[in-house]
């Protein structure tokens, strides 16, 4: 299981500022009241004890019960109810308390998620609809393999393990090609066109230009509709 | 991870069952032979052995084998559907058996004056504009039949071949071939794909691969895709226009904002050198009878040597740079033809132009108004292997075993058309002679 498959939030009610900072963070959000939901394979549940407790454990229970996997729960509960919270019902794996931020969420998850990823955390690179397996060498956006020429591959897989975070062209020439590499910071502009050309018409956006910058990975497109 | 190791371990992640190990004539001919995954590792590290002397411009008096060695970095599984199991190409170099680069190579070549080039502290970088035709059949009896009327720019839906020619963008660009602009051209039934500029050697593998793709999602439909440089008498042929720029670091060389015509002195230089040399190196970038009938003059092609930045029937053209951008500066030299080797063309067009920086050429005025008394191009083949026999240039950038070569090869297609008697005799002369 990879580290952007879908983490399932019960309910709805979850403070949207939290989803967005998980999926920005590219997380696959898939917000929802049924407790079966369609999309599998689920990371993680995220459980909100706002109304009330007991709907929570529930919930939690139903979780529970949807898969044979354990699916790892995080319950998110307002300081007034940790004390009735029994830790050992086994009914959630780790719990944060309300208002909590997303990077909190994000730490908890990465620890809850840390064992059952195995080593796919190792080595699978991933932002928002894309995966990239630095075992096999193999990309894929939306689950669609990308066949990529080897400076293709690397560029993307640079980018992409330091997602968010904008390079010059000299910075990037440097620490892909290598120091060696005499084409000029123009190739750098020249891979990143064929690279969204491969991307498609839909992706193509994922690799942003900064103006007078550089790139980055920006933010997934989904990131905004997901919770709208 | 090294090149090698991405390419062996994708092809046993993507299930290839077939690597096309691809390589070029002297001609320009696309060649390939087929290995499977358990041989790529041994292709990769020690090469491909195989007897040259049946591919044009590579026999030789001693030695008939060389040495196919794939260039991972070109590694790309192919998107072609309905294949069966997955086919990825490499683009390979030929060496001879000691590991020297092979003198019939066209990809060496270039990637000769390429360096030349960088040792000189420039990038050469390259955007071909690609004429074709769509015909419904290339049965030489039946003639070409073109599939529309359409014209310039026309918009029209449902058309075939404007269909044809979208999907086959969408593929290049699959392939990481990003396609600048694509178009209905001035004739009937002829389209135009623009390639964005990359440096030079990639450009030449990715024009080998543009035409083939066009060639293979044609003929899936039961059409052809022809490259052919003049394939209808009354209307154009199909050019290769190709945009030049030479690049130093991130500047563009041939760009100066202070100049009338925002050409630096290398640029001008540079075009004196392809000005200079266009005559001779002409049966490299046109190199079939066929291509001189478009160099004719009526139909936008080139037909005497000058260059201008409005006229477009000039040999070299200086396109108004995009809102006066420094970095879209280039030349465009009109000469060369859609069914050029395209190695072998970039290679003779950097050279000339490097000449011209070397030499600090100085460049003649530009053209204004019409075209009279200008030097011409050749006009027919024979014509222009004479120049490329006794330049200087050409020896030095193709070598001795390529102009021979070639300059043969070309005799003998000249002899053969000469022996013959066309339509245009027969009609004219046998009623009344």
């Amino acid at each position: 299981m990879m580290a952007t498959d879908p983490i399932l939030c019960l309910p709805a009610s979850i403070d949207p500022s939290l989803l967005l900072g998980l999926s920005q963070a590219g997380y696959r959000l898939a917000v929802t009241d049924d407790v079966t939901p369609s999309e599998e394979p689920v990371l993680a549940a995220l459980v909100s004890a706002r109304g009330g407790l007991d709907t929570a454990k529930a919930l939690c229970a139903a979780v529970r019960n949807s898969s044979e996997d354990q699916i790892p729960v995080l319950l998110l509960v307002s300081q007034s109810d940790v004390s009735s919270l029994d830790h050992n019902s086994g009914l959630f794996d780790d719990f944060a308390i309300l208002p909590s931020s997303a990077a909190e969420l994000l730490v908890r998850f990465a620890r809850l998620t840390a064992g059952r990823t195995g080593s796919d955390s190792d080595t699978v690179v991933a932002f928002g609809p894309l995966k990239i397996n630095t075992e096999t060498y193999q990309a894929l956006i939306d689950g669609r393999v990308l066949d990529l020429t080897y400076m293709e591959y690397e560029l993307l897989t640079f980018l992409a393990t330091n997602s968010t975070k904008v390079f010059t062209r000299e910075a990037l020439l440097s620490r892909v090609w290598g120091y060696e590499y005499y084409g000029g910071a123009r190739t750098v502009d020249v891979h990143i066109r064929r690279l969204r050309a491969k991307l498609g018409e839909e992706h193509a956006s994922l690799i942003e230009t900064i103006r007078s910058v550089g790139y980055r990975l920006g933010q997934p497109s989904w990131a905004n509709t997901t919770l709208s | 991870m090294t090149q090698n190791d991405y390419v062996l371990r994708t092809v046993e992640e993507r299930g290839i069952g077939f690597i096309q190990l691809w390589f070029t004539d002297v001609l320009g001919t696309p060649k390939a032979f087929h290995i499977t995954p358990q041989e790529l590792q041994n292709a990769l590290e020690e090469g491909m052995t195989f007897d040259g002397s049946a591919i044009d411009g590579f026999s030789r008096m001693q030695e008939a084998d060389v040495l196919a060695r794939p260039d991972p970095s070109t590694f790309q599984v192919l998107p072609y559907e309905g294949t069966g199991s997955e086919i990825a190409r490499v683009v390979c170099d030929i060496s001879n058996l000691d590991g020297s680069p092979f003198e019939g190579c066209p990809r060496h070549t270039l990637r000769r004056v390429a360096e030349r080039a960088r040792s000189g502290g420039y990038t050469f970088y390259v955007a071909p504009e690609i004429e074709y035709f769509y015909f419904s059949s290339a049965n030489p009896a039946t003639g070409p039949i073109p599939l529309d009327r359409g014209g310039y720019f026309d918009l029209s839906v449902g058309d075939v071949a404007s269909n044809l020619r979208r999907r086959s963008v969408k593929m290049l660009e699959e392939m990481g071939i990003p396609v600048e602009h694509a178009q209905h051209e001035d004739a009937p039934s002829q389209h135009e794909v623009d390639l964005r500029y990359t440096d030079v050697l990639t450009m030449a593998d990715t024009v080998m691969t543009t035409r083939l793709v066009l060639k293979a999602l044609a003929s899936a439909e039961g059409l052809v895709a022809s490259f052919m440089p003049k394939p209808l008498a009354l209307v154009q042929g199909s050019g290769m226009h190709t945009h030049c720029s030479l690049w130093s670091n991130d500047e563009n060389a041939f760009a100066d904002g202070d100049d009338e015509a925002g050409l630096s002195t290398t640029a001008r230089q540079f075009m004196a050198g392809l000005l200079v040399h266009a005559p001779e190196i002409t049966a490299i970038t046109n190199q079939w009878v066929n291509s001189y009938k478009r160099l004719v003059a009526g139909h936008e092609a080139p037909v005497s040597i000058g260059w201008a930045r409005s006229n477009r029937s000039s040999l070299v053209r200086v396109p108004v740079a995009k809102h006066g951008r420094r970095e879209s500066t280039r030349l465009e030299y009109r000469a060369p033809d859609s069914a050029c080797n395209p190695y072998l063309s970039f290679a003779m067009m950097l050279a000339a132009g490097l000449k011209g920086i070397e030499g600090a050429y100085e460049l003649e005025p530009e053209l204004t108004g019409s075209l009279g008394g200008a030097r011409p191009l050749p006009s027919n083949l024979n014509d222009a292997v004479d120049l490329l026999e006794n330049s200087a240039l050409a020896r030095e950038t193709l070598g001795d075993h390529v102009v021979e070569w070639f300059v043969r090869n070309k005799r003998a297609e000249w002899a053969a058309y000469k022996s013959e008697i066309t339509q245009f005799e027969l009609d004219r002369y046998l009623p009344t002679l």
